[in-house]
């Protein structure tokens, strides 16, 4: 493969294009609702009505408003069906003469669609994933030859901390200071990792991504390892997505017959394999440490850091890890240049995040908006609001790490610091709308107990405090909580915080603790009076000899 | 190796780089409780007793995995850490059902003499009570999960000692467990070399031998360390 | 001299502890100047009076009836103290809890049914035998206990160091040798 083979099949796609296409959303949520039958009787309908030569039926990664799905769009007119069903088909064919359709015509012009930017998510609903041409049209895998044959290491590295690209799993760190110590590292193995074993209740922007884009993903680990020196990746996807593993096999599979991954890529020195881990479904081991040793074919526990895994990774040797949504921010980023990705966003926070909206809103989906966007701009504007004229109480951000930010915040710009200063996350991407019917106490609880059950068991707080503060959340929950026990409650949250082995147990009191500082009157007024009688004071009265 | 100075709770002490903090501080005779370190096994960081401040670094370290460092200005008594060490065996206390009276390491228990050196006089959280059973199928051993606080000695000498691979962890969150094998009864593990350093390696009375009754069991820990001296120096000194 | 007025106590216990009390030997001749026994089983009194200074509590919280007294002594008391290792843990009489849900009819079954010889039936007169607790546990779970005194029993120098500091007017710390459970 070189760059003349690149454009030719470039090429060759686009001309191949038809007049109309009609772009069936073919990932997780629509599938779920039936796509799959949708998309072949558009095809049948098409050959029905003799229009192979003029219109194209395209499967392709999601098209953001899940909630409406099986989403179907047209091209060139833009027009959306939504809750399209297969016996609508032949109705939608008519569309592009002029006919009425059987199905539901939305908005594509909606804020929902309007306010979107989009990086990571610019070829999801655009391209069909199970087509590496389809990719490659999209100017697929050119950075990677831009990269490859045309700069060197320590330059990638350099742009990539340049455009200011900071960790989409959560935390947040600069992206390329991590591919700089990596690179830095010695060692003559090294490996790059994906972390896409995503387990936060709510969130799929990674499913998302990795069903519609996997190449993207690729291309991203691919001029990731050749930065770091890597010749070995791994992704590490949860068994949960079926979907997406297929996809990513497939990908994989297209992009080595096309020598776009293996040995000497575009004809340079680097070579470059990828191997899919299938994890077994233990939210711990998206925590890095604990995913290496799963990879290493271990039990899943984390272990102290230092030394992180840019030093001492799998198998001893310096590893990169990236989340799915990092990886797939790298060849745009090589595309466009750094300046023009440190353009959007905010000063801290560069670039675009994606979110899973759920809960409860109108339009549930995916998004993906510059950093720096108002929460109110996200969950009103573009989600809707609140259904049934409800009123939202408060937005969760991060799962199960991350905190509830109430709706009188709702004008905090999303972004690292911001949210940081609210007492909750980033986060992957997760987003959970509640109303005012919503008891926070038992959010809190929720999130507790996933913590409780999701807890490797190595380190003692982790594993016997979120016990107890699960306990203690339901008996208040209950009714049955007393000013002690709510008092307990808050030691806990900062001991485990304090004294956890890794970022699940660090971060298990947040939800609670969040809670407590926003909606603390939820609590207390579930507590009952004390039965305890009077406190001594540990000393007889008359002890002292009055004599 | 350089050698390196550093200071442990305001006394400046001399140490080589490849020391952990814990490892120094032993040697100063500087307490720092720990129930999961084990001399002559690696560090894990499980239990979080040996956790200590460290000047600049905002988090609690675990002296049993940290390395010592140039300059570095260590503290492992505070208020903060004792209320944390007395929390943390209360977590234990409440977790499982150690019921000393009538346990065979009563008196030579560590978790017993830990909970009393940190003033441990009772236990604020609700007992779990929860259900566990004993494996008495081998034919010296036995195992009672009720008081196992899963510091994974016995994993560890088994695997790096021993090298039989015999014990390993089971289960997630509370319902972690020590199971032998492929999570069959102790007896019929046909790795198991019966070596019983699993039994010497245990800190409570969770790894036993039969026909040790209340207070009886004791670890004879020399036989562990003559192993590991002689594999780790080349002394074969008992 | 106003002695201190001292009461004992005995629920769902072995009664070691109480032994362990007696176990004081001498000592307790120089108790008798300066305590005055108003509540116990060793002493002659139906009913627990008001002002009480002290009261050692042993055993566990095991039935309905150990709770209203535990309330009763509480409201009546300055200082509890929580007597051996069955009212600071619960020890062996929380072994039940383990049995699983119900286990306050599962243990009844296993004793009155099971392993019983002849007339087999749970005792169950309303008034007289008092409704077992669905589980069993150590007093703090109930009311504020202001000292503890672990062991199983403690031994007698250890409940007399614990006295002698009371008696000196200090707030008694256990601690080295005088706090062990077992």
């Amino acid at each position: 493969m070189d760059l003349s083979e690149l454009t030719q099949i470039k090429e060759r796609e686009l001309a191949a294009r038809k007049k109309y296409t009609l772009r069936c959303c073919m990932a997780a949520g629509c599938v779920s609702s039936n796509s799959e039958a949708v998309k072949q009787e558009l095809e049948k309908a098409v050959v029905e009505a003799g229009l192979q030569d003029q219109v194209e039926v395209r499967g392709v990664g999601c098209m953001r408003l899940c909630c409406e799905g099986p989403l179907v769009q047209a091209d060139p007119s833009g027009m959306l069906f939504e809750q399209v069903d297969p016996e609508a088909a032949k109705s939608i064919i008519q569309t592009l003469k002029g006919g009425k359709a059987k199905a539901r015509v939305g908005d594509a012009n909606a804020p929902f669609f309007k306010k979107q930017k989009s990086i990571v998510l610019a070829n999801s609903g655009i391209v069909d994933p199970e087509r590496i041409e389809s990719y490659i049209a999209a100017d697929g895998y050119h950075a990677l030859y831009h990269v490859l044959r045309e700069m060197e290491r320590s330059e990638v590295v350099e742009e990539i901390v340049a455009s200011g690209l900071r960790g989409r799993g959560g935390a947040g760190f600069p992206t390329g200071l991590k591919w700089g110590t990596v690179a830095k590292s010695a060692g003559s193995r090294k490996f790059v990792v994906c972390n896409a074993d995503e387990g936060d209740p709510g969130a799929f922007m990674d499913r998302s991504v990795l069903e519609s884009d996997p190449h993207s993903v690729l291309e991203g680990m691919a001029i990731a390892a050749y930065a770091v020196g890597a010749e070995q990746g791994f992704i590490y996807v949860r068994a949960e997505y079926p979907l997406a593993i297929e996809r990513l096999k497939n990908a994989i599979k297209q992009a080595k017959a096309k020598g776009l991954l293996g040995a000497g890529i575009f004809e340079s020195p680097f070579n470059f394999t990828v191997d899919i881990r299938i994890g077994a479904g233990a939210f711990v081991c998206g925590e890095e440490t604990a995913l290496m040793m799963s990879i290493e074919g271990r039990r899943g526990t984390p272990r102290p850091r230092p030394p992180f895994p840019a030093e001492s990774g799998l198998w001893g040797c310096p590893t990169l890890i990236n989340n799915v949504e990092t990886f797939a921010n790298v060849a745009p980023i090589i595309r466009n240049g750094a300046q023009w990705f440190a353009g959007i966003g905010t000063e801290k926070s560069k670039g675009t995040k994606v979110f899973a909206l759920a809960g409860k809103i109108q339009n549930t989906g995916l998004i993906e908006v510059p950093m720096g966007t108002p929460l109110r701009t996200i969950v009103e504007e573009m989600g809707g609001g609140a259904p049934d004229g409800g009123r939202i109480k408060a937005v969760q951000t991060g799962g199960p790490s991350g905190g509830c930010i109430p709706a009188d915040s709702l004008d905090t710009p999303v972004d690292y610091e911001s949210l940081g200063k609210l007492g909750s996350i980033m986060g992957s991407g997760g987003m959970i709308v509640m109303d005012q019917t919503t008891n926070m106490v038992d959010v809190a609880r929720f999130f507790m107990e996933f913590c409780m059950d999701e807890s490797c068991g190595k380190c003692i707080p982790c594993r016997a405090g979120t016990v107890q503060m699960h306990h203690l959340l339901t008996k208040i929950m209950e009714g049955k909580g007393t000013a002690r026990d709510l008092q307990k409650l808050e030691e806990l949250c900062d001991m485990v915080r304090s004294t956890s082995l890794c970022g699940l147990g660090q971060t298990a009191p947040n939800p609670t603790l969040s809670t407590l500082r926003f909606f603390r009157h939820e609590y207390e007024q579930r507590l009952q009076p004390d039965t305890f009688g009077p406190r001594g004071n540990g000393k007889p009265a008359r002890a002292t000899p009055s004599a | 190796m350089a050698a390196i100075t550093l200071t442990i709770n305001d006394k400046q002490v001399s140490a080589e780089d490849s020391q952990t903090v814990l490892n120094v501080a032993q040697e100063q005779g500087i307490p720092i409780p720990t129930l999961c370190h084990l001399e002559g096994v690696y560090d894990v960081g499980a239990c979080r007793l040996c956790l200590v401040e460290v000047a600049g670094v905002n988090k609690l370290l675990p002296a049993c995995t940290t390395k010592a460092a140039e300059g570095m200005v260590v503290r492992t008594e505070s208020e903060r850490l004792r209320k944390y060490r007395r929390m943390t065996l209360e977590l234990l206390f409440a977790e499982r059902n150690h019921v000393c009276a009538i346990c065979v390491a009563n008196g030579n228990c560590e978790l017993q003499t830990m909970a009393c050196n940190q003033g441990m006089d009772h236990v604020r959280y609700d007992y779990c009570f929860p259900k566990w059973d004993m494996d008495l199928t081998h034919e010296r051993f036995g195992m009672d999960h009720n008081r196992c606080i899963l510091c994974t000695r016995c994993v560890r000498v088994c695997w790096h000692i021993e090298g039989a691979g015999t014990k390993n962890v089971a289960g997630r969150g509370a319902r972690s467990h020590i199971i032998t094998d492929m999570f069959q009864p102790w007896g019929t593990a046909e790795s198991c070399t019966s070596c019983g350093k699993c039994v010497m390696a245990c800190p409570t009375g969770a790894l036993f031998e039969r026909g040790s009754t209340t207070a009886e069991m004791q670890r004879d820990r020399t036989k562990l360390e003559f192993i590991v001296t002689a594999r780790e120096k080349k002394q074969w000194i008992a | 001299m106003d002695r201190l007025k001292v009461a004992t106590i005995w629920f769902g216990g072995c009664s070691g502890c109480h032994m362990s009390f007696l176990d004081l030997d001498e000592f307790l001749i120089d108790l008798a100047d300066k305590i005055e026994i108003v509540f116990s089983p060793v002493v002659d009194a139906k009913e627990y009076p008001e002002n009480v200074d002290v009261c050692l509590i042993e055993g566990a919280l095991c039935n309905e009836e150990n709770l209203e007294w535990l309330h009763k002594i509480r409201k009546r008391t300055k200082a509890i103290v929580a007597f051996g290792d069955c009212a600071v843990t619960g020890n062996v009489p929380t072994m039940r809890n383990a049995l699983g849900l119900n286990n306050d009819v599962n243990v009844l079954d296993r004793a009155y049914r099971e392993c019983a010889d002849h007339n087999a039936g749970i005792p169950n007169e309303a008034g007289i035998v008092p409704t077992l607790l669905k589980r069993v546990v150590p007093i703090q779970e109930a009311v504020h206990v202001d000292l503890f005194l672990p062991g199983c029993p403690p031994p007698a120098d250890r409940i007399k160091s614990l006295l002698v500091q009371v008696l000196e007017g200090k707030s008694p710390v256990l601690e080295g040798a005088d706090l062990k459970f077992g």
